[in-house]
């Protein structure tokens, strides 16, 4: 009842998004629909050969090249959390960057001190932070707007120090080490280590698409963003809004966490360093260029937040200024960056991408006059 | 002097600069309602103006003074070119604009005064005022912190509360479409809140320069701590500014002073938890709290 009261409303952007009405059948009417058409399937398919393309596409790339992807992966998970969060249910974080340290520290603990295999460890990096999430999410589920981002803003300038403070446990200014795995010896002895690493992050990147985007088909996904959209009006329809959100809150961790344990393992280090205030920040800015609450935003989003940076550092370099100067130069051209890429694409890339591409269809009908 | 007692005073003179801060995020959220992270930036920018015309001579006050109307032009510039274009888009996206300002500023105040520590003169003693035989945590210099404090709080109120003007802001910042049908100008609103807010950073950068020193990224603890403060007070509330700021000093002084200095960070998440979940708008808000 409460779905149909919501999907009826006329909000063009809920209703966009519903799926098409076959599937929506299948799923409360058992109407028979081929396996491959039931979304979780096709989803999973989708993702299986996308792992396999990778596996064999990153077999040609250099060790470089695969490191540069591995380093991408961490922040595609991190940011698909902070994407669901913050434009499917309408919370905002400035806190991310703090929960990807609880994942990181978590695998690097967990790696000390028990001998688990790889995946577990990930999986308990994930679990430990989605229960630290969904605390997190009990505060902030009470929180609005610019009140939520201060505390989650406090919270990611607090927690690196408790490492420094707690060094016995974990590690100090220097942090823990983590040792990177070696691939399994199935995959022969020239598959490389960096290969390894990249093709892990590609497996947990389509798992966190797969769950990103059937949660956003689902009705928590519905409920979410009817809380989003109004409050009251969900609470009248029967949703507990304090239930979705501490749900969005606890699961956006979730993968943040995963992210954390991903950068951990790919840098083979866990120090405060690594997880300044700066980092929760241009998580959220990497997450609005990308195009916030897609599935494919992240993936834009991680790209530039590892990328032009180290993009401006270059062309900087090749002034020949000197060193301070230079570091300068390139942190400005990066701001620069920020602000433009914003003024020009305000729904972020994928909003960008999906204009031009539903403008290019309906000229194609001819429905849109040049 | 007990141990308490001073770290009290200090944590009344730090909270008095967060307190500054705090009423510019309350000016700039009360007339444009965005969180405005460049603040910090534009506070830090006019004060290394202030410092290079004292290095040329000029005396104080007029640095003082110069500093504030570039911090006043400056927010308005930024307004009228950057702000004024995501205006109407998710406020996520004046955020994030807000945040590239910030970096690109910070960016340009290293490359045109480098990035080392510099000291910045004050113009009253900062050694605490002695009386007796003892030292108080407390100098001259957050005396004058503390009228200057006052002066900016006194005009804000009088500005938001018993003047045409203030009630154009408030109303352009609370229903735009309202206020536009009524004639009020908008758009010059939100102008004047950015540049009353880059004049009120210009007066806090110069005021926490001589204690956390100048360089280009001097500014953004004191800006987080800042908006702590704000949330604490309610956002709405200049007096609430006012008096978080007071709370986040002297908690953070004693933190500091008893538990060890890297606490004071996660203390300050601490802090604002409890005072939000027993007041999740502050505690000065005038707004009641949603009911949903």
């Amino acid at each position: 009842m409460e779905e149909s009261t919501i999907s009826g409303e006329s909000n063009e952007n809920l209703v966009s998004e519903i799926p098409p009405k076959q599937l929506d059948q299948a799923a409360s009417e058992k109407i028979k629909l081929p396996l491959w058409r039931l979304p979780l399937i096709r989803n999973c398919g989708i993702g299986i050969v996308a792992i396999a393309l990778f596996f064999v596409i990153s077999g040609h790339l250099s060790l470089y090249r695969n490191y540069q992807l591995a380093e991408v992966g961490p922040y595609i998970l991190a940011l698909l959390g902070l994407s669901l969060l913050v434009g499917q249910n309408g919370q905002i974080s400035i806190g991310h960057g703090a929960l990807m340290a609880i994942g990181a520290w978590t695998f690097a603990l967990f790696q000390l001190h028990t001998k688990l295999p790889l995946a577990v460890l990930l999986i308990l990096a994930t679990l430990v932070t989605f229960i630290f999430g969904s605390l997190l999410g009990l505060v902030a589920a009470r929180l609005r707007g610019p009140y939520l981002a201060g505390t989650t803003l406090a919270l990611a300038l607090g927690l690196p120090d408790i490492a420094t403070r707690y060094r016995s446990l974990f590690g100090g200014y220097q942090g823990l080490q983590i040792t990177q795995p070696s691939p399994p010896a199935f995959l022969g002895a020239t598959f490389s280590a960096q290969q390894y690493l990249a093709v892990i992050d590609m497996i947990c990147i389509v798992i966190g698409i797969i769950i990103f985007a059937n949660l956003i088909r689902s009705k928590t996904g519905r409920n979410m963003r009817a809380v989003r959209d109004d409050e009251i009006a969900s609470r009248i329809s029967g949703i507990s809004v304090q239930k979705t959100q501490v749900f969005a809150f606890a699961v956006s961790a979730g993968a943040a966490g995963l992210g954390g344990a991903l950068l951990a393992l790919v840098s083979s280090n866990v120090s405060p360093g690594a997880f300044t205030l700066t980092l929760s920040i241009s998580l959220l800015a990497g997450m609005v260029i990308g195009g916030t609450g897609t599935i494919a935003g992240p993936i834009w989003g991680a790209f530039i937040m590892v990328y032009v940076p180290q993009w401006a550092t270059t062309a900087t370099e090749k002034l020949n200024l000197n060193q301070g100067i230079a570091a300068n130069l390139s942190l400005g051209l990066y701001g620069v960056l920020l602000i433009v890429i914003i003024l020009l694409a305000p729904m972020g890339i994928q909003g960008l991408l999906r204009s031009g591409f539903s403008k290019v269809v309906l000229r194609r009908q001819g429905k849109l006059s040049k | 002097m007990s141990n308490l007692g001073n770290f009290v005073l200090i944590g009344l003179s730090n909270g008095l600069i967060y307190s500054v801060v705090a009423i510019c995020i309350v000016l700039i959220f009360r007339s444009t309602r965005v969180i405005n992270f460049s603040q910090a930036a534009l506070a830090m920018f006019s004060t290394y103006v202030a410092v290079s015309l004292i290095d040329r001579g000029v005396p104080y006050y007029l640095a003082f003074l110069i500093a504030v109307i570039f911090g006043f032009i400056a927010g308005a510039l930024i307004e009228r070119f950057l702000m004024r274009r995501v205006e109407s888009k998710s406020p996520l996206n004046a955020v994030i604009v807000a945040v590239g300002v910030l970096i690109t500023l910070e960016a340009m105040a290293g490359v045109i005064w480098g990035a080392t520590l510099r000291n910045f003169p004050s113009h009253f003693s900062l050694i605490g005022i002695k009386i007796g035989k003892s030292r108080l945590g407390i100098s001259p210099f957050d005396i004058f912190i503390l009228v200057v404090v006052l002066v900016l709080l006194g005009a804000l109120v009088f500005l938001f509360r018993y003047t045409k003007l203030g009630m154009m802001m408030r109303a352009s910042a609370f229903a735009p479409e309202v206020a536009r049908l009524l004639g009020v100008r908008v758009g010059r609103m939100l102008t004047l809140g950015w540049a009353l807010a880059g004049a009120g950073g210009a007066v806090a950068g110069m005021l926490a320069a001589p204690r956390v020193f100048l360089f280009p990224n001097n500014m953004d603890a004191v800006l987080v701590f800042a908006f702590t403060a704000a949330i604490i007070g309610g956002l709405d509330s200049p007096v609430g500014a006012l008096v978080g700021g007071l709370i986040m000093g002297v908690s953070l002084s004693l933190i500091g002073g008893y538990l060890g200095s890297d606490l004071e960070n996660p203390g300050a998440f601490l802090i604002l938890v409890v005072v939000l979940m027993a007041r999740p708008q502050g505690l000065f808000s005038s707004i009641s709290e949603r009911r949903v």
